[in-house]
């Protein structure tokens, strides 16, 4: 399967444009080197590497992060950053993407998912986190 | 010597043993940890985002209660907690345009100076040296071997953590001045799952599994760490492990604070070891750390 992608499109560098600015992050700068993905213990259950994920970014490729698996697997350890060359903060980057769909009230979970037995077996560290994180 | 302490909401219900366990044993060096009056939720995680100041609100508020009780430094004993906190005082402390934005959306608080330092538990005594927690050791560890568990917040990002981010240290350090011995376990930096525990418990247990197995494999009785969230994913979830995994064995996860609370020879009620998921009093009695206390001599 093969797909064209327009490098010039006014969307796609918008589109990085943004993310750049609302992560704060130098998406630029990253050469492709893979060590992040290389650290990041959750990679499995990942579609998009972090190392692709930045490269779409940088590419501004909107439909396929937003509809990634991995902004919702990133578990903001930071591992990534510690290994990264650049010094690139993939956590920043992967929130900034999580908020184009939260900000748009597109929630990926919501407390009527947990059931009454989650609500009293996970204490409230990891359901104010959780909810921080995935919900709006 | 007194220091004002923010508990967070671990250190009220499921992390009450360390707690317990660390004002005991801090009492033991001199240090009083007295609680942050009127302290509030430090908000778990950081916001990640340039744009979002929002969330940054109630980590500084428990900042100006520092400065309302005229104190410089606060501790904290969760790992969370601590990076939350570590996070949001640099963001106000390097832009004070931010810094007073938020001074006046919080128009109701006097206006955060900037003057608190934060600091981890740990962090203080290192300050101390360990040397001085193996003066007051009535009951060595002897026999005892640990797996010290750092996770992530605790030492990443590398500014706001507490030691080398891929080489620390310091717990080993610290169990080592009690008289334990340490595994090296190359998954103590790998993240424990964190929150993915509410919509991802499978991949918690995964990850659990290689951490918890990997320490067993090389030896170790227990695992050490220091953060309420790694505990509950790595004792708690031991249950949804061996459901995952049926070879899997079961090791009991152990604060740093209740094993210097048990190394000083504090009564049983101050180790806080009934929160403990896998019971690891099993394994105190067998090497026995557990003794009558007329037993240990003053």
């Amino acid at each position: 399967m093969s797909k064209t992608i327009r490098l010039d499109s006014p969307e796609a560098t918008k589109f990085a444009a943004k993310i750049q600015e609302r992560s704060g992050e130098p998406i630029d700068m990253c050469f492709q080197c893979g060590e992040c993905s290389s650290a990041c213990p959750v990679s499995s259950d990942m579609d998009l590497m972090p190392s692709t994920l930045v490269r779409f970014t940088q590419l501004g490729l909107k439909d396929e992060l937003i509809n990634s698996k991995t902004i919702w697997v990133c578990a903001s350890c930071f591992n990534c950053v510690a290994r990264c060359p650049k010094g690139i903060d993939i956590a920043k980057v992967a929130e900034a993407l999580r908020q184009e769909l939260l900000r748009k009230k597109l929630d990926y979970v919501e407390v009527r998912d947990l059931s009454i037995e989650e609500r009293q077996e996970i204490p409230q560290i990891a359901i104010i986190s959780n909810l921080r994180k995935f919900s709006r | 010597m007194k220091i004002p302490y923010f508990p967070g909401c671990s250190l009220k219900t499921i992390g009450e043993g360390f707690e317990k366990s660390a004002i005991a044993s801090a009492a033991v060096l001199d240090i009083e940890l007295e609680e942050l009056p009127r302290w509030v939720c430090c908000g778990t995680v950081s916001s990640l985002t340039t744009d979002d100041l929002m969330h940054h609100l109630a980590p500084v508020r428990n900042l100006i209660r520092v400065e309302d009780i005229n104190e410089t430094q606060l501790v904290t004993l969760c790992s969370v907690c601590y990076s939350t906190l570590k996070r949001s005082n640099a963001l106000v402390k390097n832009d004070p345009e931010k810094l007073k934005t938020m001074n006046q959306f919080m128009y109701r608080e006097r206006d955060y100076q900037g003057n608190v330092k934060v600091l981890h538990f740990l962090e203080l005594l290192r300050e101390i040296g360990f040397y001085k927690l193996k003066e007051k050791v009535k009951r060595p560890l002897k026999g005892l071997t640990l797996s010290p568990y750092y996770g992530c917040l605790l030492v990443r990002p590398k500014e706001f953590g507490i030691d080398d981010p891929e080489n620390p240290t310091i717990l080993q350090d610290l169990v080592k001045s009690l008289g334990a011995d340490v595994i090296d376990n190359p998954y103590q930096l790998k993240c424990c799952g964190s929150y993915h525990t509410v919509d991802k418990p499978n991949l918690v247990a995964d990850l659990g599994y290689k951490i918890l197995t990997y320490a067993r494999n090389s030896g170790a009785d227990a695992l050490v760490l220091s953060c309420p969230l790694c505990a509950f994913n790595l004792d708690n979830r031991q249950r949804e492990i061996k459901r995952q995994f049926p070879d899997f064995v079961e090791i009991p996860i152990l604060y740093f604070t209740q094993l210097m609370a048990l190394a000083f020879g504090l009564d049983e009620e101050k180790l806080g070891l009934e929160i403990n998921y896998v019971d690891p009093m099993p394994l105190l009695k067998e090497k026995s750390l557990i003794k009558p206390m007329s037993l240990i001599k003053e």
